[in-house]
């Protein structure tokens, strides 16, 4: 018999019933909830008279609303604030942790669960947001759901799911100086397209993946949902394990000895049998950034715009056609002729501490170049801001002409005040440059932190490989 | 949820690939906390020329005249027909809530991400998928055709044509259960509620920590 692959594993030890036909009842060790997606399943609950099956597996945080100025005043806009105020009272009234806008311990979901040990090994971890893929990078089986099933899980503490096929990409050999954990993502999303992942889980494996640190395993994971696939997951290993330890949430004395030992065997067996794999060597890939309002549309930094002319797909030459109109940006155009006018650092993807350091060792004692209307780092959660400026990077970054903020999702999806306006042109360490994510008109490019700081520096983009 | 048995409706073409639920329902309406409100807003930078917000008085705004679903002869159409990829990014159901509300309770491409198609099954919306030579022929018969109009059947698993022409889809069985029966997940699930209680007192004792209090 083939050996199991870490998704085979995971996903039988949360099975509690299958029918005929392979619907299955999944068992979810963690839910973290958010304002966005949690109201109507709150409010589900309530008019059905369910209570929540159990309270202690659910963390809550406001992320995608807050302000990321001055918070002591609350939140100005009404709509948003009456969204906070409900998960408040919806926490409050049936018993679920959360950490408030004032609380040190708030920031973007997906950075917090992590921070906190919420996030462990081998769990199954859901949430109202497709970026839960995030905490794959634990080896734990962790997806977004919608609102309903975030009822459902509450409610339950199940869903009813069917299992994914499994796919390996294996990023084999060194990477390069310079190159992060985002140019290998980007590289993948390239290599498979947005729609490349879907139906399967993907498993994150080679070389170049092991050598990563937690925080670039959870950028890689991060984007899983931009190849289409709902869950991404790295093996556990020993810089998993240093990661969790010690975190609020994460088990202490014999329960921790019993845990590491079990999470040893969290990682596919040598002779798993993937249903997909895709193979990319790691010493090819330079940095990365998209040029067009998906994902996939990427390219490295010396590389050019392409001419949606030699693509044989009429759907596929429609797609670039619009893409490009929107960005305006003519084909054949060199990725560092693409000026810029705002700078954002930030986000699930890369709002973590190493994201600040990599992005503060650009900037360092250097100027925001002048047609940058606004450079703005937003870190991740407040344990990352204080961490950075006890670290001395939040001076780095006002002396260059950054804007400091307060933590949350800013301008990933511009939901709270930050936002493009139309026609503006970002460098983004986000994940997401669809038509209209930042600000309706707004134009994205996906960048690592490194060369998003570089951008602003420059005040276009370059290869931030010249500057190390 | 409500059952869905039979459809015929008028068929609106949405000639794009990759749809993004970013264009379905753009973030400003997700500050929402009700589960209704989102129709008037479905593809809303796309439908109007001015900028969308909660609270506006969309009857009042101004509409962009190229955007299909303003054109006349698609007004009252209740199957949305597009290309691969419809669906996908976040996982914001208001997607859907806003396709509904707006009247779609079919939604036919070649494919779906994952999520969106998942969240369609638990608002009575059927997501359909053919298979994108059939879809490429349907979208000349619609352009060529005005009152277009297709009759989807879910047991039979069928979607006719004007014509009568006729394809099959394939649909898991257990959704195509819940969707023709309009049934609650929650409930179906709480009928199994001494199993879970049976996985929580096995997995205590396997995995501890994953029990803390
Ligand atoms: S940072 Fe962006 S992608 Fe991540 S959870 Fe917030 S809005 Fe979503």
């Amino acid at each position: 018999m083939a050996g199991k692959t870490l998704y085979d594993k995971i996903w039988d030890a949360h099975v509690v019933r299958s029918e005929a036909g392979g619907t299955t009842l999944l068992y979810i060790d963690r839910h973290l909830v958010h304002e966005v997606t949690s109201a109507q399943a709150f409010d589900g609950l309530r008019l059905a008279g369910r209570s929540p099956w159990r309270v202690d597996a659910a963390l809550a945080v406001a992320d995608h609303n807050v302000p990321t100025t001055d918070r002591s005043q609350g939140i100005d806009d009404p709509v948003s604030r009456a969204q906070v105020e409900a998960l408040d009272k919806n926490c409050a009234e049936f018993g679920i942790i959360e950490f408030d806008m004032a609380d040190v311990r708030q920031g973007i979901v997906h950075v917090i669960g992590p921070e906190q040990g919420a996030t462990l090994p081998g769990m199954t971890v859901v949430c109202g947001d497709s970026h839960t893929s995030t905490h794959g990078a634990f080896g734990a089986l962790a997806f977004g759901i919608g609102t309903s099933e975030v009822e459902h899980v509450l409610a339950t503490q199940c869903l009813i799911q069917k299992k994914a096929n499994n796919m390996l990409i294996d990023v084999d050999g060194e990477t390069p100086m310079g190159i992060t954990a985002k140019d290998i993502v980007l590289a993948i999303i390239g290599k498979i397209g947005t729609a490349g992942g879907t139906g399967c889980t993907l498993e994150f494996g080679g070389q170049a993946i092991r050598a990563l640190s937690m925080e670039g395993r959870m950028t890689v994971c991060n984007m899983s949902i931009e190849a289409g696939a709902r869950a991404g997951l790295i093996g556990v290993d020993q810089t998993t394990v240093e990661y969790v330890r010690g975190r609020p949430f994460a088990p202490k004395g014999k329960l921790w000895e019993q845990a590491i030992a079990a999470w040893q065997d969290l990682r596919s067996d040598a002779d798993a049998k993937f249903d997909r794999v895709v193979h990319i060597d790691a010493a090819t890939i330079k940095p990365q950034v998209t040029w067009g309002t998906s994902p996939q549309m990427v390219a490295p930094i010396d590389g050019r715009i392409p001419d949606p002319g030699a693509e044989a797909d009429p759907i596929k030459r429609e797609w670039m056609e619009r893409a490009l109109k929107y960005m305006d940006l003519p084909p054949g155009t060199g990725i560092t002729e693409i000026k810029l006018d705002k700078v954002f650092i930030g986000s699930c993807t890369n709002g973590r501490i190493e994201d600040l350091r990599a992005a503060a060792d650009v900037v360092r004692g250097r100027k925001v170049a002048a047609n940058i209307k606004l450079a703005m780092v937003v870190p991740g959660s407040g344990l990352v801001k204080r961490q950075a400026e006890d670290e001395g990077l939040d001076q780095v970054f006002k002396k260059a002409g950054f804007e400091w903020r307060e933590p949350g999702c800013s301008m990933c999806l511009g939901m709270n005040a930050d936002q493009l306006g139309p026609g503006e042109r970002c460098a983004s360490t986000s994940n997401r440059n669809f038509e209209g994510r930042q600000g309706k008109g707004g134009r994205t490019h996906l960048v690592s932190p490194a060369m998003a700081a570089a951008a602003a520096i420059a005040g276009h983009f370059v290869d931030v490989r010249e500057w190390h | 949820m409500e059952k869905f048995e039979k459809w015929t409706g008028l068929v609106a073409p949405i000639d794009h690939s990759n749809v993004d639920t970013d264009a379905i329902i753009p973030k400003q309406f997700l500050r929402s906390i009700h589960r209704t409100g989102f129709g008037p807003n479905l593809f809303d930078e796309w439908r109007y020329l001015d900028h969308g917000a909660p609270g506006k008085d969309n009857s009042k705004r101004p509409l962009n005249p190229k955007f299909v679903l303003n054109n006349k002869r698609y007004q009252g159409a209740s199957i949305l027909l597009a290309r691969e990829n419809f669906g996908c990014g976040s996982s914001r159901e208001h997607a859907v809530w806003a396709l509904e509300e707006y009247g779609f309770r079919v939604i036919i491409s070649p494919s779906f991400a994952d999520i969106f198609y998942n969240n369609c099954f638990k608002n009575g919306v059927l997501a359909l998928v053919l298979d994108a030579q059939t879809i490429d022929g349907l979208f000349k018969d619609i352009a060529a055709t005005p009152g277009y109009s297709l009759t989807v059947d879910l047991a039979a698993q069928t979607v006719t044509t004007p014509g009568g022409a006729s394809f099959t889809f394939k649909v898991d069985e257990f959704r195509k259960h819940c969707l023709l029966n309009g049934l609650d997940d929650i409930g179906l699930t709480l009928q199994h509620a001494a199993d879970i209680m049976a996985y929580e007192k096995r997995r205590r004792t396997e995995a501890p920590w994953l029990f803390p209090a």
